[in-house]
């Protein structure tokens, strides 16, 4: 039993090893890259749509509600960012119901890269907006005192996400291989389901705390001046 | 005894502990905020979207506490760094 699929190497080289985690990751960038590639081939605007492009145009847009909804006014600008995190989240916790599958983010490695990829995004998303002398002057707000424990605020917050999903993904998956290992029928499809219901659940909250994250730097204006108009 | 079954007992045991001690809170509180929402709803349905979200990112932030207990008592018995170095000294 293994407690990650990191523990599974294929090839190894110095400090260059490809692991199940790496090849699960880039078998699911490819099959998302590729599906996306082919479902917008033939994009149309009249009144029937294909069926591919119906299921892209619905997310899509889903996705843009709840970025709105958070606070963000332009959803096109983050769409790219929180749509993709949203999306390998889910795949990758949704292949589950495949056998032999490993989640790529039950491990520690991926998630740490999935809430480091969201620790760079919230400020360079605050300073392309505001200018740099904003986004830093927001971390001596409301006096210099604070300054230390909004550098924490920052880092146990990445930490917080990426230990979040490390464990919720883990969990599950050795749930299912220890009730394997002694109740091998039922059960284990039982606690399987439980398992791709806290996945999308997870997903969803991965998404929406980065989008939260963002739209508190995007839109925290210090006090000495008047809030930034809706563009 | 010697150190290696005093380190495997401690380990199972202080997980158990962990795991057990960590989850209560975090329940009570997870049954709270479901609570307070849950009232939050009947009295203003409207305004389902935002207390849903809200809901969900506060349970995340309560659930996190929990998962970080796992997570150690995972830690102690799977990955336990003293365990490592007493068995690697015992080869």
């Amino acid at each position: 039993m293994h407690l990650s699929s990191d523990e599974v190497v294929f090839w190894q080289r110095g400090f260059v090893t490809i692991n199940l985690t790496l090849v699960t990751t880039w078998g699911l960038m490819l099959l998302m890259v590729g599906a996306a590639a082919w479902g917008t081939r033939h994009l149309k605007t009249g009144l029937h749509p294909a069926r591919w492009q119906c299921a892209l145009e619905i997310i899509v847009s889903g996705i843009n509600t709840q970025i709105e909804q958070v606070g963000l006014p332009q959803p096109a600008r983050y769409i790219g960012f929180i749509g993709t995190l949203f999306l390998f989240i889910a795949l990758a916790n949704f292949g589950i119901v495949l056998p032999y599958y490993q989640a790529p983010t039950g491990s520690l490695s991926t998630t740490v890269a999935l809430a480091l990829a969201v620790f760079i995004a919230v400020p360079a998303f605050s300073i392309s907006q505001m200018g740099l002398r904003h986004y830093l002057k927001t971390y001596v707000q409301p006096t210099f005192i604070m300054l230390p424990f909004n550098l924490i605020t920052d880092a146990s917050r990445t930490l917080a996400l990426a230990v979040r999903l490390f464990g919720n993904i883990m969990s599950g998956g050795l749930i299912v291989a220890i009730l394997l290992s002694i109740a091998p029928l039922f059960f284990p499809v039982l606690m399987s389901l439980l398992g791709l219901l806290t996945g999308m659940v997870q997903a969803y909250i991965f998404a929406i705390l980065a989008t939260v994250y963002i739209a508190a730097a995007v839109t925290k204006t210090p006090a000495d001046q008047p809030a930034p108009t809706a563009e | 005894m010697d150190s290696i079954t005093t380190i495997a007992m401690i380990s199972i045991i202080m997980a158990g502990f962990t795991t057990s001690i960590g989850i209560i809170t975090p329940a009570l509180s997870e049954g709270k905020a479901v609570a307070a929402a849950m009232s939050a709803l009947a009295q203003q349905p409207d305004a389902s979207s935002t207390i849903t979200r809200t809901l969900f990112v506060g349970l995340a932030m309560i659930e996190s506490t929990a998962i970080y207990c796992f997570v150690v008592s995972m830690i102690l018995i799977f990955a336990n760094p003293f365990w490592n170095h007493v068995i690697a000294a015992h080869k």
